[in-house]
């Protein structure tokens, strides 16, 4: 278990390291930020000035070099635009990104575990069929075009609910979060449901094949000729054992959920680090878009091996198959 | 529905030789399910739409000599002044949104079914590769595989367009990379089956050139999977798109997609000039709907599994 896991740690370090090339090389290939970040009337020696503050004079391994030796000191460089260490800059935007995502993954348990059971239980239901045509759905639109129908639909014609913005926050560990107070709450509301329909259309889909794949087993009948009574075989018997895909897909998708942010964020005008990142991809602040891509990145790589690990501690045949 | 079945049955019937090819067993499989039938109905009109748009378009949306300022942000229905009804209204520059989506579906199903045909290739090649390679060679491949499905799609995309800019072709692009992992999973996984079939084994002992085993023999007999994920991979292919050129990553205004009308009529929308984004959602919803309604139908004919 130990070889395994130490194993596993490596590739996870071979991976970030990958990527920190690739995307060093990649965002140096678009265009030259000195044009955009200096102004055209700058002479010179301003603009000497300008590229050896920012650095761009140097050769692109002493860049990358550097680049690496900054980030294990978390220091990522200055946003061009904000004159803020870009990690700064993120960590400003992640709680409302953060409280964001969770609250979508949130969601997706709670209306889909309950919606995937019913229909795992009953699937000729009316309810079940149309769970299953509304999953479909779920998957198929494109969460942007949702989003505006819901501000259509919400804020514009009902006019029930604000449409974009954090609303009012509160202070909590020094940090601002929408989800402590109501106008907070009411913001958030829109673009948590935007967020989350994916999932709950997963969770569903995955509950219901769950219910429908255990009910027939030989336990649950034994269950049942022992006579325990349908709510205990229900909740304990179905529940725990399919929770385990389940906890697993939630746990990746948590991942998925937080980058899918950049589309609802931006829907929504949600101040999260998805709407950062658009925002300086479209004015080439390449700080920003590195240190973005590679906290993701490190974020990914950190999810999947956590995942992993539980996911091969909870189910003992993962566990003998790797430790043996 | 039951006049196509009613009718393909004498037909079967007269010509039972005929009927028993793959082709149009699946045809028939295919058909008998309703939603598929529609799907495939509606497909067809969007492509047609698509090409021929520059034929049924009541304007050319992008010549601004067919363009009246004065006919801007109209409602659906208004009488035009060059003589046509807007049935979908129009935008801020006086487009007539109908013909702004015949020529923007050319744009969507061009990207996604050019990244979808390319990614397939690619994909399918180094599945193959793999498969019959095994070994390192095949540990390589799957690595990287692993690699790419372990980041979502939209970060992927997201990536490449950071580091490459906006564009039709670096769009197409970042599609294919996010794209070919799926086919070449898919098409190891069934690679890896097949090529231990005796037809692998008979065109070995032939010692025909392995070029030859792979393309003219594996490769026809993996083909099933790798229509169906092609089908659900252009609906995804689409939908990233209109996603991408809706953030302002995709496709150039001077090529706009329904994604990038979608975005135009955003600023709109909350002044209550609905039709400017929704039309072109409706057609985006329909496209795709219609495309992952036949790839399931598809899925279900040629999985062996279910045939009977």
């Amino acid at each position: 278990m130990i070889g395994w896991l130490a194993q596993r740690l490596m590739q996870a370090i071979v991976v970030v390291l990958a990527m920190t090339i690739i995307v060093f090389i990649g965002v140096h290939l678009i265009g030259n930020p000195v044009d955009i970040l200096i102004s055209p009337d700058a002479d010179q020696a301003e603009r000497a000035r300008a590229i050896q503050a920012l650095g761009l004079d140097q050769p692109l391994w002493r860049q990358y070099t550097s680049f690496l030796f900054g980030m294990l000191h978390g220091d990522l460089g200055r946003s061009f635009v904000f004159n803020e260490p870009a990690i700064a800059v993120i960590a400003q935007r992640l709680p409302a990104t953060l409280e964001l995502a969770v609250t979508a993954v949130l969601l997706a348990i709670l209306v889909g575990v309950p919606a995937g059971l019913y229909a795992g239980l009953y699937p000729n239901s009316l309810f079940g069929r149309g769970a299953m045509a509304g999953s479909i759905l779920g998957f198929s639109l494109p969460t942007f075009w949702v989003g505006l129908m819901m501000i259509m639909l919400f804020a514009v014609q009902l006019g029930w609910l604000p449409s974009t913005g954090r609303g009012a926050t509160r202070a909590l560990f020094g940090v601002q979060w929408s989800f402590l107070t109501l106008d907070g709450l009411r913001h958030m509301l829109l673009p948590a449901i935007n967020l989350s329909l994916f999932n709950i259309s997963l969770v569903l889909r995955l509950v219901r094949a769950g219910v429908r794949e255990t009910l027939p087993l030989d336990y649950i009948k034994f269950a049942r000729a022992k006579g325990l009574s349908p709510a205990r075989i229900i909740f304990v018997h179905v529940l725990k054992n399919i929770m385990i895909p389940v906890v697993t897909v939630v746990g990746l998708e948590f991942g998925s959920t937080i980058a899918f942010a950049v589309v609802t964020e931006s829907v929504f005008a949600w101040p999260g680090m998805g709407k950062l990142i658009i925002d300086s991809i479209n004015v080439l602040d390449r700080p920003i878009i590195v240190a973005y891509l590679m906290l993701i990145v490190l974020m990914f790589v950190g999810i999947n091996l956590v995942v992993d690990v539980i996911y091969t501690a909870l189910d003992p045949r993962v566990r003998l198959r790797t430790g043996g | 529905m039951s006049g196509a079945t009613s009718a393909a049955a004498p037909d079967a019937a007269a010509r039972p030789e005929r009927a028993q090819t793959p082709l149009r067993q699946v045809a028939a499989g295919f058909l008998a399910s309703p939603v598929a039938l529609a799907a495939l109905v509606v497909l067809v009109l969007v492509i047609l739409a698509a090409v021929l748009a520059p034929w049924i378009s009541p304007q050319n949306p992008y010549d601004l000599a067919q363009l009246d300022m004065m006919d801007g942000r109209l409602p659906p229905g208004s009488p035009g002044s060059a003589g046509f009804t807007y049935w979908l209204g129009t935008d801020d520059q006086g487009r007539d949104m109908l013909s702004a989506i015949f020529y923007g579906l050319r744009i969507s199903l061009g990207v996604g079914m050019g990244s979808a045909v390319v990614a397939g290739i690619v994909g399918a090649l180094l599945g193959l590769i793999a498969a019959y390679a095994g070994g390192r060679t095949d540990a390589a491949i799957m690595r990287l595989v692993d690699l790419q499905l372990s980041f979502p799609s939209i970060l992927v995309a997201l990536m490449v367009l950071a580091m490459l800019g906006k564009g039709v072709m670096n769009v197409l692009l970042a599609l294919v990379i996010v794209e070919w992992a799926y086919y070449a999973r898919t098409l190891r996984a069934t690679a890896l089956v097949e090529r231990r079939r005796e037809y692998i084994e008979a065109a070995e002992c032939l010692a025909l050139p392995r070029h030859r085993i792979l393309l003219r023999h594996l490769l026809p007999n993996c083909l099933p999977p790798l229509i169906v994920i092609g089908t659900q991979q252009i609906a995804r292919a689409i939908a990233l798109e209109a996603t991408l050129s809706f953030l302002g990553l995709g496709v150039p205004i001077t090529e706009p997609s329904l994604g990038l009308l979608i975005a135009n009529g955003y600023q709109y929308m909350l002044s209550g000039l609905y039709w400017i984004s929704f039309y072109p959602g409706i057609a985006l919803l329909i496209t795709v709907v219609a495309l992952n309604l036949a790839g399931d139908r598809l899925r279900d004919v040629l999985n062996p599994r279910n045939q009977r």
